[in-house]
């Protein structure tokens, strides 16, 4: 039995008092206790940002990569050693400006791997810039006449690319927010969950006073979870009401790692590393004359 | 009249397939029991353009192309000026008659031979795509070759094409063949077919390191298409189902280089395979490699830059950027195989190298290695020498057994520490990317950073016992030692070889192909006994001889420098050494 327990760590997070990212902390931990996955079965891999540094905050194997590339590292990771479970949590610098691209092909490939976006809407660790989902208008170091681009949409931008499973949460939501992780550890394939992270320091202006009265749950409306029209349209509400819960769900789309010859087999790692042997010594230098 | 020693010469536009027919006639010309050199060369388009394929043809073992040509095979009329003075005396130019509208105006000594080869494919295959096939048959006529090596390639490289284009080609190198022989009376080089020589293998040095990084235990390979470094792929991907290897075609370099360290660091050995231009995508991830203490291989065949430079052109350019390239200081392995044996070793060598000391292996090779074929005899692989060694790796059973806690990164004499595999219950970790202490935990002490900086750097005093010094090729005293690195060893030792049999003792040359960490000893030895060490590099600065410079403050005597996008060839080391007896003009080190 595994319980939250388990994945607790002696190291101190640096993140403020009242980030986003203790929710977001805890409510990882209690969807892998509830979904009974032990700290080695799973892997967390994450970029650079304050939230990236969250495998130091808990046991659990982790991969502290370099900014806007954990999602190929953690596409590597799967394809080595599908036998364990892949997630990827990374802010929204990380996964939705340096990694944006990263992101779409993951999500063509639907390779199997919960993709934990902590969108705080700002640039934390390198001291308040705007980031690719800030408001425009928003003024910080680097917009001081305030932001000029427009925000990323990540779920229209998800769904328009084929995801399979795309989700948003509110750490203000905790139980929520750990239900649709478990949900998403479920899932067989890419599963996006865009988290609304507050920044209590950087970008106080998206933190709880803003969210908590504008989120509500999708899944307390007849959203059909199947509906990639209504979702589009979900995905895009934002203002005085903001949802959150699964947008669009599919399943049965198989996954990138299920359709190579090679991991038929079984995960690569546990397939046998040994010499060739002299009958295909023969035949890879017989091919050649 | 010269028997089995000569260059044949096919020219045409892209699209006229130029470089297939040539690796058929190689390969033909292999289970004729001579031996060749094939080289491709090309320009970076599809269709139009002038691409050429020379095959240099020997009963010994060759190492390079050479520059006289024996039998120029015309399939576009550009083809004669671009190569006429290449012809020696008593060579032939055959041509389309269809193509070259105006008679080339004549060269002393040289027979033109005129036919209408897209008629004779046209009448024989139904189409004129089958030029080159018509006119290989006209080569094996004038040099008296037996046509039927070329007839079993044929039916081999056209059977997935059905049984009437394997007919048409058959018909059409048969025509070729009785055009050639009406005029073989009066061409004097000759190719003679050797039933006495066993089988031999038509190997590129990529196919040569590709299947030692396979027999190496390489079973994960990312990369985006980049000439001349994506055929790796190509070969990979074309066994990747039957042994086991999952290759991945990725969205860049960036992601390339991400997805091997991923693999590499769930314990799949895994590679990259790149050209210079992706590898500078890779620089920042190479880094991390480094840091996190992930084993990967990045093999780079160079090409010249910068930017997108000359795609299927060729360099040594890249040396020092590999040896420095990322943000601060670690260790790395560097190779530059200079034969496709060497290939072969690297390939599987450097998969040992990366897990035994927990860094990245980069392999150095260029265009000409990459697409050059030569005949090897089947024994020529070692597949027996091949080790998987997998150094510090704690096993399951191990794991079982730990009694502490474990530390990823814990500080020992060697600077290597045991690795675990993520997936143990005794051993979850954290990998890092961020300065960390022995357990994996971020720390920015100075005490921690200065161990981790020196358990880092600690590994190089084992990295550099694995390193062997140059290897000398030529007498052990000459009067001139030339020194180079990775595919200048071919055309190198040509010249060498050629310079000494018109003065013994004229010559030596000192190869080096462990470029990094660079064995100190061996290496000073080798330079400090040379009388006159001249540096043979295709770049503009002597990047290996700054480098040995740097290490051993042995500077060369001159340079014979090359950066017109081509390889050496021993004709132009050996002018080079004529004209300017020390070789000194390019020389930047003499300023």
């Amino acid at each position: 039995m595994v319980s939250r327990k388990d994945f607790d760590s002696p190291n101190e997070p640096t993140w403020c008092k009242g980030c986003g990212n203790y929710g977001i902390l805890n409510a990882i931990k209690m969807a892998l206790a509830e979904q009974g996955l032990a700290p080695h079965q799973v892997l967390m891999v994450t970029g650079i940002g304050c939230g990236s540094k969250i495998p130091q905050y808990m046991k659990v194997n982790g991969f502290h990569t370099i900014h806007g590339r954990a999602l190929p590292v953690a596409t590597g990771a799967r394809l080595a050693n599908h036998g364990m479970k892949i997630m990827c949590v990374h802010g929204d610098g990380d996964g939705y400006g340096m990694g944006l691209g990263h992101m779409m092909h993951a999500i063509r490939r639907n390779i199997g791997l919960v993709d934990i976006i902590q969108n705080n809407r700002v640039y934390g660790l390198t001291k308040g810039q705007y980031s690719p989902t800030s408001d425009v208008g928003m003024r910080t170091p680097t917009s001081p006449e305030g932001a000029i681009d427009r925000a990323v949409p990540p779920l229209g931008l998800a769904i328009a690319a084929g995801a399979t499973f795309v989700a948003r949460g509110y750490p203000g939501e905790l139980p929520h927010l750990a239900w649709l992780i478990g949900q998403a550890l479920q899932h067989d394939g890419y599963a996006l969950v865009d988290v609304l992270q507050p920044c209590v320091t950087f970008n106080r202006a998206s933190a709880y006073d803003f969210y908590n009265p504008r989120v509500y749950r999708l899944q307390e409306t007849a959203h059909d979870v199947t509906n990639k029209t209504a979702a589009w349209e979900k995905a895009y509400e934002w203002g005085e009401r903001i949802p959150i819960g699964i947008f669009y769900r599919v399943e049965g789309v198989p996954t990138y790692e299920s359709q190579v010859p090679t991991l038929k087999a079984g995960p690569l790692v546990r397939q046998p590393l040994q010499k060739l042997r002299p009958e295909q010594v023969h035949a890879l230098c017989t091919e050649l004359i | 009249m010269t028997v089995n020693n000569m260059t044949i010469r096919i020219g045409g536009a892209a699209g006229n397939g130029v470089e297939s027919s040539g690796a058929g006639f190689c390969q033909a010309l292999g289970r004729a029991g001579l031996h060749v050199f094939g080289l491709p060369d090309y320009y970076s388009r599809i269709r139009g353009g002038h691409n050429f394929y020379s095959i240099r043809i020997s009963d010994r073992p060759l190492y390079s192309h050479a520059e006289p040509v024996h039998l120029l095979l015309a399939l576009t009329a550009e083809t004669i000026p671009r190569h006429r003075d290449k012809v020696v005396e008593g060579g032939a130019i055959v041509y389309d008659l269809k193509q070259v509208r105006e008679p080339p105006s004549a060269v002393p000594g040289v027979q033109f031979l005129p036919l209408p080869l897209s008629d004779m494919a046209k009448e024989t295959a139904g189409t004129e795509l089958a030029r080159n096939t018509v006119v290989l048959g006209v080569a094996a006529g004038l040099t008296g070759l037996d046509l039927s090596p070329m007839e079993s390639v044929i039916r081999q490289n056209f059977g997935r094409r059905g049984q009437k284009v394997v007919d048409g080609n058959l018909a059409a190198a048969d025509a070729g063949y009785k055009a050639g022989q009406k005029y073989a009376g009066d061409f004097p080089f000759k190719l003679r077919r050797n039933p006495s020589a066993p089988p031999r293998m038509v190997v590129s040095g990529t196919e040569a390191f590709s299947l030692g990084a396979l027999a190496g235990g390489c079973r994960f390979v990312s990369a985006y298409p980049m000439t001349p470094g994506s055929p790796v792929l190509h070969w990979m991907a074309a066994h990747a189902a039957q042994y086991g290897v999952v290759t991945k075609h990725t969205e860049d370099e960036i992601a390339a280089i991400c997805m091997a360290i991923g693999a590499a660091h769930m314990g799949a050995r895994a590679l990259v395979p790149t050209s210079g231009g992706g590898f500078s995508l890779m620089v920042e991830a190479l880094g991390l490699a480094a840091m996190s203490e992930t084993p990967v291989v990045i093999y780079n065949a160079q090409r010249p830059g910068p930017s997108t430079g000359l795609a299927t052109r060729n360099a040594q350019a890249d040396l020092l950027f590999m040896l420095y390239a990322s943000q601060d200081e670690f260790p790395r392995f560097l190779l530059a195989p200079g034969t496709h044996e060497q290939c072969f070793v690297a390939g599987w060598r450097a998969f040992n190298l990366a897990e035994k000391y927990q860094t990245p292996a980069l392999v150095l090779s260029d265009h000409y290695l990459a697409v050059a074929t030569r005949t090897l005899e089947m024994g020529a692989f070692d597949f027996d020498a091949v080790q998987i060694e997998r150094g510090e790796l704690l096993s399951p059973a191990e794991l079982d057994a730990l009694d502490e806690e474990y530390l990823r990164y814990r500080l020992t004499p060697s600077g290597v520490s045991p690795r675990a595999l993520p997936g143990h219950p005794k051993a979850v970790y954290v990998a890092e990317s961020n300065e960390h202490d022995p357990a994996g935990a971020l720390d920015e002490e100075i005490e921690n950073r200065i161990a981790m900086v020196e358990k880092r750097q600690s590994k190089l005093i084992g990295m550099v016992e694995e390193m062997s010094g140059p290897a000398r090729y030529g007498p052990a005293e000459a009067e001139t030692t030339f020194v180079c690195w990775g595919s200048t060893y071919g055309p190198l030792r040509e010249a060498v070889d050629l310079l000494n049999a018109e003065q013994p003792g004229r010559a030596n040359m000192l190869h080096f192909s462990d470029l990094w960490p660079l064995p100190l000893e061996p290496v000073t030895a080798a330079l400090a006994s040379a009388r006159q060490r001249i540096a043979v590099e295709v770049n503009a600065t002597a990047q290996l001889a700054t480098l040995l410079r740097s290490q051993t403050g042995i500077q060369m005597d001159g340079a014979i420098l090359k950066y017109d996008g081509r390889p050496f060839t021993p004709e132009y080391i050996l002018a080079r050494v004529r004209t300017d007896r020390r070789a000194s003009k390019s020389l930047p080190l003499d300023r």
